[in-house]
Protein backbone atom coordinates (compact mmCIF):
# COMPACT_ATOMS: atom_id res chain seq x y z
CA UNK A 1 0.00 0.00 0.00
CA UNK A 2 2.75 2.50 1.06
CA UNK A 3 5.28 1.15 -1.38
CA UNK A 4 2.63 2.07 -3.99
CA UNK A 5 2.00 5.03 -2.67
CA UNK A 6 5.89 5.78 -2.42
CA UNK A 7 6.25 4.63 -6.71
CA UNK A 8 3.63 6.80 -7.45
CA UNK A 9 4.54 9.91 -5.58
CA UNK A 10 8.04 10.01 -6.60
CA UNK A 11 7.09 9.30 -10.58
CA UNK A 12 5.14 12.67 -10.47
CA UNK A 13 8.59 14.11 -9.61
CA UNK A 14 10.19 12.49 -12.77
CA UNK A 15 12.86 10.11 -10.62
CA UNK A 16 10.99 6.42 -11.38
CA UNK A 17 14.59 5.25 -12.12
CA UNK A 18 15.53 6.10 -8.31
CA UNK A 19 12.16 5.08 -6.45
CA UNK A 20 13.02 6.59 -2.99
CA UNK A 21 14.50 9.91 -3.15
CA UNK A 22 12.86 12.37 -1.43
CA UNK A 23 12.24 15.88 -3.80
CA UNK A 24 13.85 18.06 -2.12
CA UNK A 25 17.51 16.07 -2.88
CA UNK A 26 19.47 16.65 -5.92
CA UNK A 27 20.90 12.77 -5.74
CA UNK A 28 20.41 9.39 -3.97
CA UNK A 29 24.27 10.74 -2.84
CA UNK A 30 23.14 14.36 -0.86
CA UNK A 31 20.13 12.19 0.19
CA UNK A 32 22.06 9.69 1.50
CA UNK A 33 24.54 12.32 3.01
CA UNK A 34 22.12 14.10 4.86
CA UNK A 35 20.63 11.26 6.69
CA UNK A 36 23.86 9.88 7.68
CA UNK A 37 24.61 13.19 9.58
CA UNK A 38 21.13 13.03 11.09
CA UNK A 39 21.92 9.39 12.53
CA UNK A 40 24.92 10.81 13.64
CA UNK A 41 23.71 13.70 15.37
CA UNK A 42 21.16 10.93 16.96
CA UNK A 43 24.26 9.04 18.44
CA UNK A 44 26.25 12.01 19.90
CA UNK A 45 22.32 12.67 21.68
CA UNK A 46 22.46 9.06 22.96
CA UNK A 47 25.69 9.00 24.29
CA UNK A 48 25.64 11.84 26.35
CA UNK A 49 22.35 10.28 27.29
CA UNK A 50 24.19 7.56 28.72
CA UNK A 51 26.69 9.54 29.86
CA UNK A 52 24.54 10.78 32.96
CA UNK A 53 24.10 7.28 34.34
CA UNK A 54 28.12 6.81 33.48
CA UNK A 55 29.00 9.77 36.02
CA UNK A 56 26.62 8.18 38.34
CA UNK A 57 28.19 5.22 38.20
CA UNK A 58 31.98 7.05 38.64
CA UNK A 59 31.02 9.05 41.13
CA UNK A 60 28.95 6.20 43.38
CA UNK A 61 31.82 3.84 42.50
CA UNK A 62 34.05 6.21 44.02
CA UNK A 63 32.63 7.15 47.26
CA UNK A 64 31.16 3.57 47.94
CA UNK A 65 34.51 1.03 46.27
CA UNK A 66 33.40 -1.37 49.06
CA UNK A 67 29.30 -1.79 47.91
CA UNK A 68 30.50 -1.82 44.62
CA UNK A 69 33.17 -4.83 45.46
CA UNK A 70 30.42 -6.63 47.51
CA UNK A 71 27.72 -6.57 44.31
CA UNK A 72 29.77 -7.90 41.90
CA UNK A 73 29.13 -11.34 43.90
CA UNK A 74 25.71 -11.43 42.75
CA UNK A 75 26.54 -10.62 39.03
CA UNK A 76 27.27 -13.48 36.99
CA UNK A 77 30.15 -13.19 34.41
CA UNK A 78 29.19 -16.36 32.19
CA UNK A 79 25.65 -14.52 31.68
CA UNK A 80 27.92 -11.45 31.23
CA UNK A 81 29.67 -12.83 28.74
CA UNK A 82 27.61 -14.77 27.09
CA UNK A 83 25.41 -12.01 26.44
CA UNK A 84 28.14 -10.03 25.09
CA UNK A 85 29.36 -12.59 22.96
CA UNK A 86 25.52 -12.61 20.92
CA UNK A 87 25.66 -8.75 21.22
CA UNK A 88 29.01 -8.73 19.28
CA UNK A 89 28.10 -11.59 16.87
CA UNK A 90 24.71 -9.43 16.32
CA UNK A 91 26.96 -6.37 15.34
CA UNK A 92 28.59 -8.51 13.29
CA UNK A 93 25.46 -10.04 11.23
CA UNK A 94 24.19 -6.09 10.70
CA UNK A 95 27.58 -4.88 9.61
CA UNK A 96 26.71 -7.68 6.67
CA UNK A 97 23.88 -6.87 6.68
CA UNK A 98 24.70 -3.90 5.42
CA UNK A 99 27.13 -4.50 3.14
CA UNK A 100 24.99 -7.17 1.44
CA UNK A 101 22.55 -4.18 1.19
CA UNK A 102 25.44 -2.06 -0.57
CA UNK A 103 25.68 -4.79 -3.27
CA UNK A 104 22.11 -5.14 -3.54
CA UNK A 105 21.70 -8.72 -2.31
CA UNK A 106 18.36 -9.24 -1.05
CA UNK A 107 18.23 -12.48 0.48
CA UNK A 108 21.59 -11.78 2.20
CA UNK A 109 20.22 -8.96 3.56
CA UNK A 110 17.18 -10.89 4.90
CA UNK A 111 19.35 -13.50 6.37
CA UNK A 112 21.64 -11.04 8.17
CA UNK A 113 18.73 -9.32 9.34
CA UNK A 114 16.88 -12.06 10.84
CA UNK A 115 19.99 -13.53 12.57
CA UNK A 116 20.86 -9.69 14.06
CA UNK A 117 16.56 -9.76 15.34
CA UNK A 118 17.10 -13.22 17.06
CA UNK A 119 20.47 -12.35 18.92
CA UNK A 120 18.71 -9.07 20.27
CA UNK A 121 16.16 -11.37 21.58
CA UNK A 122 18.18 -14.12 22.81
CA UNK A 123 19.91 -11.26 24.57
CA UNK A 124 17.01 -10.37 26.18
CA UNK A 125 15.66 -13.70 27.35
CA UNK A 126 18.85 -14.30 29.22
CA UNK A 127 18.29 -10.67 30.68
CA UNK A 128 15.70 -11.74 31.86
CA UNK A 129 16.86 -14.76 33.70
CA UNK A 130 19.01 -12.87 35.19
CA UNK A 131 16.62 -10.18 36.33
CA UNK A 132 14.76 -12.29 37.91
CA UNK A 133 16.87 -14.20 39.06
CA UNK A 134 18.23 -11.26 41.36
CA UNK A 135 13.85 -9.83 41.92
CA UNK A 136 13.60 -13.77 43.82
CA UNK A 137 16.82 -13.39 45.75
CA UNK A 138 15.37 -9.28 46.67
CA UNK A 139 17.81 -7.82 45.04
CA UNK A 140 16.50 -4.74 44.56
CA UNK A 141 17.14 -1.13 44.00
CA UNK A 142 18.32 1.10 46.89
CA UNK A 143 15.17 1.51 48.71
CA UNK A 144 13.46 -1.65 48.14
CA UNK A 145 16.43 -3.72 48.77
CA UNK A 146 16.17 -7.00 50.68
CA UNK A 147 18.51 -9.30 50.06
CA UNK A 148 19.80 -11.78 53.24
CA UNK A 149 21.68 -14.41 51.30
CA UNK A 150 18.67 -16.42 51.62
CA UNK A 151 15.99 -16.07 48.22
CA UNK A 152 13.42 -14.16 49.62
CA UNK A 153 10.85 -15.25 47.35
CA UNK A 154 11.26 -19.28 46.68
CA UNK A 155 11.29 -19.73 43.08
CA UNK A 156 10.02 -23.42 43.06
CA UNK A 157 6.77 -22.47 44.43
CA UNK A 158 4.91 -22.38 41.75
CA UNK A 159 4.26 -25.33 39.26
CA UNK A 160 6.47 -24.92 36.63
CA UNK A 161 9.47 -24.38 38.89
CA UNK A 162 10.50 -21.37 37.48
CA UNK A 163 10.62 -17.92 38.67
CA UNK A 164 7.59 -15.86 38.70
CA UNK A 165 8.76 -12.80 37.59
CA UNK A 166 10.66 -15.13 34.54
CA UNK A 167 7.39 -15.80 33.65
CA UNK A 168 5.67 -12.38 34.05
CA UNK A 169 8.64 -11.24 32.34
CA UNK A 170 7.98 -13.99 29.38
CA UNK A 171 4.30 -12.92 28.57
CA UNK A 172 4.57 -10.27 26.24
CA UNK A 173 7.36 -12.43 24.39
CA UNK A 174 4.69 -15.26 24.50
CA UNK A 175 2.05 -13.08 23.07
CA UNK A 176 3.48 -11.78 20.65
CA UNK A 177 5.22 -15.18 19.34
CA UNK A 178 1.75 -16.26 19.34
CA UNK A 179 0.34 -13.34 17.50
CA UNK A 180 2.70 -12.90 15.11
CA UNK A 181 2.80 -16.96 13.95
CA UNK A 182 -0.80 -16.96 13.78
CA UNK A 183 -0.67 -13.94 11.96
CA UNK A 184 1.84 -15.32 9.47
CA UNK A 185 0.20 -18.62 9.00
CA UNK A 186 -3.25 -16.32 7.94
CA UNK A 187 -1.46 -14.75 5.22
CA UNK A 188 0.47 -17.97 4.01
CA UNK A 189 -2.71 -19.61 4.01
CA UNK A 190 -4.29 -16.27 1.88
CA UNK A 191 -1.76 -16.61 -0.31
CA UNK A 192 0.12 -13.15 0.55
CA UNK A 193 3.55 -14.59 0.39
CA UNK A 194 5.86 -11.07 1.18
CA UNK A 195 3.82 -10.57 4.60
CA UNK A 196 3.43 -14.21 5.79
CA UNK A 197 7.10 -14.43 5.13
CA UNK A 198 7.92 -11.07 7.42
CA UNK A 199 5.52 -12.25 10.18
CA UNK A 200 6.86 -15.87 10.13
CA UNK A 201 10.47 -14.22 10.60
CA UNK A 202 8.61 -11.91 13.54
CA UNK A 203 8.04 -15.21 15.18
CA UNK A 204 11.08 -16.76 14.88
CA UNK A 205 13.02 -13.23 16.47
CA UNK A 206 10.28 -13.24 19.37
CA UNK A 207 11.16 -17.70 19.58
CA UNK A 208 15.33 -16.25 20.07
CA UNK A 209 13.91 -14.70 23.48
CA UNK A 210 12.41 -18.17 24.89
CA UNK A 211 15.51 -19.67 23.69
CA UNK A 212 18.40 -17.27 25.39
CA UNK A 213 15.67 -17.56 28.81
CA UNK A 214 15.67 -21.73 28.11
CA UNK A 215 19.61 -21.22 27.87
CA UNK A 216 20.35 -18.90 30.78
CA UNK A 217 18.08 -21.17 33.08
CA UNK A 218 19.32 -24.38 32.34
CA UNK A 219 22.69 -22.42 33.05
CA UNK A 220 21.74 -21.22 36.56
CA UNK A 221 19.80 -24.35 37.42
CA UNK A 222 23.33 -26.42 36.74
CA UNK A 223 26.07 -23.77 37.84
CA UNK A 224 27.23 -24.27 41.32
CA UNK A 225 26.37 -22.23 44.02
CA UNK A 226 29.47 -22.00 46.03
CA UNK A 227 31.32 -19.26 43.95
CA UNK A 228 27.79 -17.01 44.52
CA UNK A 229 24.81 -15.63 46.94
CA UNK A 230 26.47 -17.40 50.58
CA UNK A 231 30.05 -16.73 50.76
CA UNK A 232 29.29 -12.67 49.62
CA UNK A 233 26.64 -12.35 52.55
CA UNK A 234 28.82 -13.51 55.33
CA UNK A 235 31.20 -11.21 54.10
CA UNK A 236 29.06 -8.74 54.04
CA UNK A 237 26.88 -9.73 57.96
CA UNK A 238 31.01 -9.56 59.05
CA UNK A 239 31.78 -6.65 57.59
CA UNK A 240 28.83 -5.28 59.44
CA UNK A 241 28.80 -6.22 63.02
CA UNK A 242 29.17 -3.38 64.63
CA UNK A 243 26.29 -1.58 61.98
CA UNK A 244 24.06 -4.74 63.39
CA UNK A 245 24.15 -3.58 66.70
CA UNK A 246 23.30 -0.40 66.03
CA UNK A 247 20.40 -0.88 64.22
CA UNK A 248 18.96 -3.23 66.79
CA UNK A 249 19.66 -0.07 69.48
CA UNK A 250 17.22 1.88 67.13
CA UNK A 251 14.74 -0.72 66.76
CA UNK A 252 13.90 -0.95 70.71
CA UNK A 253 12.56 2.67 70.46
CA UNK A 254 9.20 3.26 70.51
CA UNK A 255 7.49 5.28 66.87
CA UNK A 256 7.38 8.76 68.53
CA UNK A 257 11.14 8.13 70.19
CA UNK A 258 12.31 7.73 67.11
CA UNK A 259 10.31 10.80 65.37
CA UNK A 260 12.03 13.46 68.14
CA UNK A 261 14.82 11.47 67.90
CA UNK A 262 15.15 12.16 64.03
CA UNK A 263 14.14 15.69 64.08
CA UNK A 264 17.32 16.42 66.54
CA UNK A 265 19.53 14.49 64.57
CA UNK A 266 18.40 15.21 60.90
CA UNK A 267 22.23 17.17 60.64
CA UNK A 268 23.57 13.98 62.12
CA UNK A 269 21.39 11.53 60.01
CA UNK A 270 22.63 13.33 56.80
CA UNK A 271 26.56 12.75 57.45
CA UNK A 272 26.73 9.47 58.75
CA UNK A 273 23.37 8.15 57.29
CA UNK A 274 22.75 5.55 59.56
CA UNK A 275 19.56 6.96 61.63
CA UNK A 276 17.69 8.80 58.46
CA UNK A 277 16.21 5.64 57.44
CA UNK A 278 13.41 5.67 60.48
CA UNK A 279 10.92 4.50 57.87
CA UNK A 280 12.83 1.74 57.06
CA UNK A 281 13.74 0.24 60.56
CA UNK A 282 10.02 0.41 60.98
CA UNK A 283 8.78 -1.43 57.99
CA UNK A 284 11.16 -3.98 60.01
CA UNK A 285 9.31 -3.91 63.17
CA UNK A 286 6.17 -4.64 61.51
CA UNK A 287 7.31 -6.60 58.71
CA UNK A 288 7.15 -10.45 60.66
CA UNK A 289 7.75 -11.82 57.32
CA UNK A 290 11.38 -10.18 56.62
CA UNK A 291 14.01 -13.57 57.87
CA UNK A 292 16.90 -11.41 58.88
CA UNK A 293 16.49 -7.77 59.45
CA UNK A 294 19.42 -6.10 57.05
CA UNK A 295 21.85 -3.88 58.47
CA UNK A 296 22.61 -0.51 57.12
CA UNK A 297 25.72 -1.74 55.18
CA UNK A 298 23.88 -4.24 53.34
CA UNK A 299 21.05 -2.71 52.14
CA UNK A 300 23.39 -0.24 50.50
CA UNK A 301 24.31 -2.46 48.60
CA UNK A 302 21.62 -1.38 46.77
CA UNK A 303 23.10 1.94 45.77
CA UNK A 304 25.18 -0.73 43.18
CA UNK A 305 22.02 -2.10 41.95
CA UNK A 306 19.76 1.36 41.47
CA UNK A 307 22.66 1.92 39.13
CA UNK A 308 23.05 -1.34 37.50
CA UNK A 309 19.13 -1.67 36.82
CA UNK A 310 19.01 1.82 35.00
CA UNK A 311 21.93 1.83 33.03
CA UNK A 312 20.85 -2.19 32.03
CA UNK A 313 17.33 -1.11 32.15
CA UNK A 314 18.10 1.49 29.88
CA UNK A 315 20.36 -0.62 27.22
CA UNK A 316 17.77 -2.87 27.30
CA UNK A 317 15.25 -0.01 25.86
CA UNK A 318 17.20 0.34 23.31
CA UNK A 319 18.16 -3.00 22.41
CA UNK A 320 13.89 -3.44 22.04
CA UNK A 321 13.71 0.21 19.70
CA UNK A 322 16.54 -1.37 17.79
CA UNK A 323 14.53 -4.70 16.88
CA UNK A 324 11.54 -2.76 16.34
CA UNK A 325 13.78 -0.26 13.35
CA UNK A 326 15.22 -3.98 12.37
CA UNK A 327 11.70 -5.41 12.13
CA UNK A 328 10.69 -2.57 9.37
CA UNK A 329 14.31 -3.08 7.81
CA UNK A 330 13.17 -6.36 7.01
CA UNK A 331 9.92 -5.69 5.56
CA UNK A 332 11.36 -3.27 3.21
CA UNK A 333 14.30 -5.90 2.57
CA UNK A 334 11.76 -8.70 2.23
CA UNK A 335 9.54 -5.80 -0.26
CA UNK A 336 13.76 -5.33 -2.35
CA UNK A 337 14.00 -1.66 -1.56
CA UNK A 338 17.61 -1.56 -1.35
CA UNK A 339 20.07 -1.08 -3.99
CA UNK A 340 23.45 0.38 -4.17
CA UNK A 341 22.45 4.37 -4.67
CA UNK A 342 20.31 3.93 -1.61
CA UNK A 343 20.70 1.86 1.08
CA UNK A 344 20.65 4.76 3.70
CA UNK A 345 18.09 2.70 6.19
CA UNK A 346 20.00 -0.13 6.05
CA UNK A 347 22.99 1.86 7.05
CA UNK A 348 21.49 3.93 9.72
CA UNK A 349 19.91 1.29 12.19
CA UNK A 350 22.62 -0.72 11.95
CA UNK A 351 24.58 2.68 12.96
CA UNK A 352 22.40 2.90 16.14
CA UNK A 353 22.81 -1.04 16.40
CA UNK A 354 26.86 -0.94 16.25
CA UNK A 355 26.19 2.25 19.30
CA UNK A 356 23.77 -0.09 21.57
CA UNK A 357 26.74 -3.13 21.33
CA UNK A 358 29.53 -0.64 21.67
CA UNK A 359 27.42 0.40 25.04
CA UNK A 360 27.24 -2.66 26.30
CA UNK A 361 30.92 -3.20 25.29
CA UNK A 362 31.66 -0.73 28.58
CA UNK A 363 29.00 -1.90 30.74
CA UNK A 364 30.06 -5.14 30.65
CA UNK A 365 33.19 -4.86 32.38
CA UNK A 366 32.19 -1.43 34.20
CA UNK A 367 28.90 -3.62 36.04
CA UNK A 368 30.38 -7.95 35.64
CA UNK A 369 34.08 -7.06 36.65
CA UNK A 370 34.65 -5.46 39.41
CA UNK A 371 37.40 -6.56 41.81
CA UNK B 1 37.44 5.90 -1.17
CA UNK B 2 34.52 5.71 -3.25
CA UNK B 3 34.03 9.53 -2.92
CA UNK B 4 36.05 10.28 -6.31
CA UNK B 5 34.38 7.70 -8.27
CA UNK B 6 31.35 9.38 -10.61
CA UNK B 7 29.25 12.31 -10.06
CA UNK B 8 25.38 12.48 -10.56
CA UNK B 9 22.43 10.15 -10.11
CA UNK B 10 24.06 7.05 -11.14
CA UNK B 11 27.11 6.92 -8.55
CA UNK B 12 27.77 4.38 -6.36
CA UNK B 13 28.80 6.22 -3.32
CA UNK B 14 28.67 2.81 -1.29
CA UNK B 15 31.59 1.35 0.28
CA UNK B 16 31.08 -2.08 1.06
CA UNK B 17 33.29 -3.48 4.23
CA UNK B 18 35.81 -6.29 2.91
CA UNK B 19 34.16 -9.29 3.93
CA UNK B 20 37.67 -10.61 5.73
CA UNK B 21 38.03 -7.75 7.74
CA UNK B 22 34.45 -7.74 8.78
CA UNK B 23 34.61 -11.13 10.46
CA UNK B 24 38.32 -10.68 11.69
CA UNK B 25 37.28 -7.76 13.54
CA UNK B 26 34.51 -10.05 15.17
CA UNK B 27 37.07 -12.52 16.00
CA UNK B 28 39.17 -9.72 17.62
CA UNK B 29 36.40 -8.98 19.32
CA UNK B 30 35.38 -12.19 21.09
CA UNK B 31 39.59 -12.05 21.68
CA UNK B 32 38.85 -9.01 23.72
CA UNK B 33 35.89 -10.29 25.66
CA UNK B 34 37.82 -13.02 27.06
CA UNK B 35 40.76 -11.48 27.28
CA UNK B 36 39.02 -8.56 29.42
CA UNK B 37 37.66 -11.68 31.79
CA UNK B 38 40.79 -13.71 32.08
CA UNK B 39 42.47 -9.81 32.84
CA UNK B 40 39.94 -9.79 35.91
CA UNK B 41 41.84 -12.38 37.98
CA UNK B 42 44.88 -11.28 37.74
CA UNK B 43 46.15 -9.11 40.30
CA UNK B 44 46.56 -5.64 39.09
CA UNK B 45 45.24 -4.23 42.21
CA UNK B 46 43.29 -0.62 41.67
CA UNK B 47 44.91 -0.63 38.23
CA UNK B 48 42.72 -3.53 36.83
CA UNK B 49 39.82 -0.93 36.12
CA UNK B 50 42.14 1.19 34.13
CA UNK B 51 43.04 -2.29 32.25
CA UNK B 52 39.69 -3.17 31.61
CA UNK B 53 38.86 0.49 30.21
CA UNK B 54 41.50 0.13 28.15
CA UNK B 55 40.24 -3.43 26.62
CA UNK B 56 36.86 -2.13 26.34
CA UNK B 57 38.16 1.20 24.36
CA UNK B 58 40.08 -0.90 21.61
CA UNK B 59 36.84 -3.02 21.43
CA UNK B 60 34.95 -0.16 21.02
CA UNK B 61 37.44 1.65 18.53
CA UNK B 62 37.00 -1.40 16.46
CA UNK B 63 33.35 -0.74 16.43
CA UNK B 64 33.44 2.28 15.64
CA UNK B 65 36.00 2.22 12.95
CA UNK B 66 35.28 -1.06 11.29
CA UNK B 67 31.55 -1.91 11.58
CA UNK B 68 30.41 1.72 12.08
CA UNK B 69 32.15 2.85 8.61
CA UNK B 70 34.00 5.50 10.74
CA UNK B 71 37.42 4.68 8.83
CA UNK B 72 35.59 5.71 5.24
CA UNK B 73 33.13 8.16 6.80
CA UNK B 74 33.35 11.96 5.85
CA UNK B 75 35.53 14.39 8.49
CA UNK B 76 32.52 16.07 9.78
CA UNK B 77 30.54 12.66 10.83
CA UNK B 78 33.56 11.85 12.69
CA UNK B 79 34.12 15.11 14.21
CA UNK B 80 30.44 15.30 15.32
CA UNK B 81 30.62 11.57 17.09
CA UNK B 82 34.08 12.63 18.36
CA UNK B 83 32.81 16.10 19.60
CA UNK B 84 30.49 13.76 21.89
CA UNK B 85 33.43 12.03 23.62
CA UNK B 86 35.08 15.13 24.43
CA UNK B 87 31.84 16.50 26.05
CA UNK B 88 31.65 13.14 27.99
CA UNK B 89 34.92 13.62 29.43
CA UNK B 90 34.53 17.36 30.39
CA UNK B 91 30.79 16.46 31.71
CA UNK B 92 32.38 13.20 34.08
CA UNK B 93 35.76 15.19 34.97
CA UNK B 94 34.39 18.11 35.82
CA UNK B 95 31.74 16.49 38.16
CA UNK B 96 34.34 14.13 39.42
CA UNK B 97 36.87 17.40 40.18
CA UNK B 98 34.14 18.46 42.66
CA UNK B 99 32.90 15.55 43.96
CA UNK B 100 34.13 16.49 47.55
CA UNK B 101 31.41 19.07 47.99
CA UNK B 102 28.73 17.31 47.14
CA UNK B 103 29.65 13.28 48.74
CA UNK B 104 27.89 13.21 52.29
CA UNK B 105 24.24 13.98 50.84
CA UNK B 106 24.97 12.14 47.83
CA UNK B 107 26.09 9.04 50.38
CA UNK B 108 22.47 8.68 51.57
CA UNK B 109 21.09 8.33 48.08
CA UNK B 110 17.44 7.59 47.41
CA UNK B 111 16.45 7.14 50.83
CA UNK B 112 17.35 10.41 52.08
CA UNK B 113 14.03 12.09 50.34
CA UNK B 114 12.69 10.47 53.75
CA UNK B 115 13.23 12.80 56.51
CA UNK B 116 10.75 15.02 54.58
CA UNK B 117 7.95 13.16 55.46
CA UNK B 118 8.94 13.45 59.65
CA UNK B 119 9.49 17.24 58.83
CA UNK B 120 5.95 17.44 57.39
CA UNK B 121 4.56 15.49 60.41
CA UNK B 122 6.42 18.09 62.96
CA UNK B 123 5.44 21.01 61.71
CA UNK B 124 1.77 19.77 61.49
CA UNK B 125 1.58 19.50 65.01
CA UNK B 126 3.00 22.69 65.82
Amino acid sequence: MTDSNNDHGHDDHGKGHAPFIAHHFDDARQQFDAGKLGIWVFLVTEILFFSGLFCAYVLYRNSNPEIFYEAHFQLDKVLGGANTIVLLFSSLTMALAVRASQLGQKSVVIVNLLITMVCASIFLGVKAVEYSHKWDEGILTRGYFAFSGTPHHAASDNMFGISDYLLILSIVPAILLVVFLAIGIIYKATNVPKKAQFFIYLSIMMAGYFLGALAGKIYMDVKPVSDHGGDSHNKVAHADEHDESHDHEDGEHPDEDHKDANAGETKDGETRGGETKDGETKDGDTDVTEPVALTEKQRRVGIFFSIYYCMTGLHAVHVIGGMIALSWLLWRSINGHWRPDYYGPVDYVGLYWHLVDLIWIYLFPLLYLIK
Amino acid sequence: MANQDHHGDHASFAHPAPLKLLVAVFVALVGLTILTVVANDWPLGSFDIWVAMLIATVKASLVALIFMHMFWDKGINIVVFGSSFLFVTLFIGLTLMDRSNYRETMDDFPISSRPAESDYVQTSTK
